[in-house]
């Protein structure tokens, strides 16, 4: 196995162990928060959020990594994500913590994982239709909000932290 | 009563952990592999997608567009999603919180224990779910963790749709009246 494969595994190893530790792997969690009645899952990706957020700025504005934003496509962000929201709503599972469900014995995940792969063909035979229509509609190109807002990312980072502290302050107030 | 459960680490701390493992996986592939990785998941699905197509029908692969633009290979990514299915596994068995589950107790609250009715469900709402993500380009590790932790303004609308149609859908079909 080559050296991307190996840090691939690894990486992923890592990865669902926190996911399983943070008990976010669980249909409950994820709905639960839908529901406003169990923020695990945002207490997890807020505080991920956060920590990546500062680490990253700081490697990217050392010009160690890059950075690679994804396009903001207006057509593709509202008809896409609300897609998106309907089909986590019914499965109760994200891409990624589906797989994981498996892995701690919560096999149904499986049957979300089926329809997620016909998904997948479904847009791969498709994809020329969407491509000439929902895509084409509104590309604002790869913009990051500090370039939106027209303020240092620092600002944007620091705003960030403070909302997201107040946030889990709200959720710990109401035992969510 | 369902039998006591060990609880898992506090979500913040674990959520934190993987923000550090983030920032350690972004610097070694980029050291490593010369080229900057950002957790994700759904193109993995794309991948293997084709390759259960392209064992039956390797030309189909060969001539969609979006295959070829995707690339159907065995890649970093890939092998990062077999290993949240190993890291899970791993976690699980080790604090006794590994427990096989045919349907979700949730759902079962909701909708009853019918196996067949939660595979529907949850196959159809895959299929919703991957177009949804490949349409918008990213999930809630593509876009969620990755996308806002790099402050993408596309990342954080993403989340809004995800999150907030999610929401609603979910207020409709499970709040019990």
């Amino acid at each position: 196995m080559g050296i991307d494969l190996t840090l691939g595994l690894t990486t992923g190893i890592a990865f669902g162990f926190l996911l399983q530790k943070g008990r976010v792997l669980r249909f409950g969690k994820q709905v639960g928060a839908m529901l406003f009645k169990d923020m695990t899952i945002f207490k997890f990706m807020l505080s991920a959020i956060v920590v990546g957020m500062f680490g990253i700025l700081i490697l990217a504005d050392q010009g160690i990594i890059t950075q690679s934003h994804k396009p903001m496509n207006v057509g593709a962000l509202v008809v896409g994500g609300s897609l998106f929201g309907i089909g986590w709503a019914v499965m109760g599972f994200c891409p990624g913590t589906a797989v994981g469900a498996i892995g701690e014995g919560r096999w149904h995940a499986v049957f979300g994982i089926v329809g997620m792969l016909i998904g997948a063909a479904i847009y791969a035979q498709y994809y020329p239709f969407f491509k000439s229509t929902v895509l084409s509609w509104a590309d604002f190109g790869k913009i990051s909000l500090p370039q939106l807002l027209g303020v240092s990312p620092w600002v944007v980072a620091i705003g960030f932290t403070i909302i997201t502290a107040l946030m889990f302050r709200l959720f710990e107030k109401k035992g969510v | 009563m369902e039998q006591k459960e060990t609880k898992g680490w506090s979500p913040y701390l674990a959520g934190a952990l993987v923000g550090v493992l983030a920032i350690v996986s972004v610097y070694l592939t980029t050291i490593l592999l010369g080229k900057s990785m950002y957790l994700g998941a759904s193109t993995t699905f794309v991948r293997a997608a084709g390759m259960l197509i392209g064992s039956v029908d390797p030309s189909y692969i060969a001539d969609n567009a979006y295959y070829v633009k995707e690339k159907v290979i065995i890649d970093w990514q890939f092998m990062m999603i077999v290993g949240i299915f190993i890291g899970a596994f791993i976690a699980s068995k080790m604090d006794g919180s590994f427990k096989l589950e045919a349907v979700p107790p949730e759902w079962e609250a909701r909708f009853g224990g019918s196996v067949t009715k939660r595979a529907i469900s949850a196959v159809l709402g895959g299929i919703f779910m991957m177009i949804g993500a490949r349409m918008a380009d990213g999930c809630p590790s593509g876009h969620g963790l990755s996308g806002m932790m790099q402050m993408s303004v596309s990342s954080y609308v993403a989340l809004a749709f995800f999150f907030g149609v999610g929401a609603l859908v979910a207020n409709i079909i499970y709040r019990k009246k």
